[in-house]
Parts: C-alpha cells; structure tokens; sequence
C-alpha cells in the first residue's frame, strides 16, 4: 500500500482548535487513505487524522512540530493537500 | 490540565430545563455568570457569539456530547461548565445523534495555548466511553462534581 507523509509546523496564532480540526479532518475524509497525525515536541501523541476528538486532544499549539502520515491509495495527495492547509494557516492570522 | 482547574462546579446544571441548542446555551452562559465567571450584563453578548460559533460549525462531534465553546474579550477567565439533558438536544451533530451532555467553555482572548489545553482536557475524557456513561447517568450536582475529581485523578 502506498504511504506519503509530510512535516509541518503549526503556524497560526491558535494553534489547531476546533475549527481547524474540523476543516482538516473534513478534508481527510475525502480520502481514501489512512491518516494519521504525529505530534513532536516535548509531549508526542498521535491522532486519527479523520477523528475531531483526537484531533483536537492534540492541543497543537503554534510551533508544534506535526508529522502527517497516509496510507492508501491516494496517500501523496492526501498528505500534499492536508499539508497545504497547514500552509494556509486555515485561513487565519 | 485538570478539569476542576476551569470547570465551576458551582455552575454545573444536573438537569437542563432548556431542550433546544439556543435555550441550553443561554441556560448555561447564565449559570456560569451567577458564579461569578462572566459579569451578568456580558451574558447576551457570549451567548450570541456562542450560538455564531454554533452556528458556523456545530461542537457536537458525535457520540451524544457537544463542547459550544468561544473566546471573548468579556471573559476574564477561563471557565467552563457542564449541562445534562436527559431528553437529548439537536446540536447538528456530526453524527446526527442528540445530545445529552455538554460541555460549555469560556476563554479570554490572548490565550490560546491555555485554550487548546482545556479542551484538550475535555476530549480527553469525553473520549472515554465510561466518562460519557457516567456523566449522563450523574442526576446531580454532586455526583457530577465527583465524577470530575475522579477524572482528574486518573480513577
């Protein structure tokens, strides 16, 4: 099975709240794969990219360093778009 | 992060009289200003951007809770709170499912690492099945008040 995965750091001023949770694991639903996140730093824990609750357990904060991790047929592009929101800052500051 | 550190236990609502989403924040924006964590003229504003938040994007993300939850500049801070129905509320949950407890969070403005603590706080448990079991079945004050501390303690 294929697998991708993408380094990131959260760069808006929030951290990975609710909304932003919600809006990556809506996206992570529209794929097929696998996902899951790996948080970094001085606490490591991991998520189901496709669950809001462990999303948001997270507590992601800015400058929380997070692997993201597909598995599955369309894993590239899975983590290249779920990276891009990351990118994006969710649409914030 | 503890949830006794923001959850008033004063402000806890064993039985929500309130039985629709708009009715059941209100309920409890109003319980946690009669405990001395928001001043009562500020209650109609952090209901509105609750119930804006709501709206944008429902906190029911399944299995029969829902964390409504803002950051206001009204809030001073941070609190929470905890509201039971026993006749189930429609949040537009995720799941479609009603809800039976919530989990209503306040937080000031500039403090988002203090705010993804909380909730990480709140899922953490809400994740369990036993908590939400328990939480739904706790018909009081108290007993919701013990189930926290026993949370917190890891029990």
């Amino acid at each position: 099975m294929p697998t991708a995965s993408r380094d990131i750091v959260v760069s808006n001023t929030l951290g990975l709240h609710a909304r932003p949770a919600m809006q990556f694991v809506d996206l992570a639903n529209q794929f097929e794969s696998r996902v899951t996140v790996f948080k970094g730093g001085e606490e490591p824990a991991e998520a189901d990219g496709k669950s809001v609750m462990q999303m948001i357990i997270l507590a992601a904060t800015e400058g929380t360093p997070l692997r993201i991790e597909a598995e599955g047929p369309d894993a590239e592009t899975a983590v290249e778009k779920l990276a891009g929101l990351f990118e994006s800052k969710f649409g914030e500051e | 992060m503890k949830l006794n550190e923001f959850i008033l236990k004063d402000a806890i609502v064993p039985e929500l009289r309130a039985t629709d989403r708009d009715g059941v924040i209100r309920e409890l924006v109003e319980s946690l200003a009669a405990a001395g964590a928001l001043p009562p003229p500020a209650v109609d504003e952090v209901v509105a951007a609750l119930i804006k938040r709501e709206t944008n994007g429902s906190t029911g993300f399944g299995k029969g809770v829902a964390v409504p939850h803002v950051k206001h500049a009204k809030v001073k801070q941070m609190a929470g709170t905890i509201g039971r129905s026993t006749t189930g509320v429609d949040f537009a949950a995720l799941d479609h499912q009603p809800v039976y407890s919530v989990v209503l969070l306040l937080s000031p403005e500039n403090q988002p690492q203090q705010h993804l603590q909380a909730m990480n706080a709140v899922f953490n448990n809400l994740q369990q099945d036993t908590f939400r079991r328990f939480l739904r079945q706790s018909d009081s004050r108290e007993k919701i008040a013990e189930l926290l501390d026993e949370a917190d303690q890891g029990k």
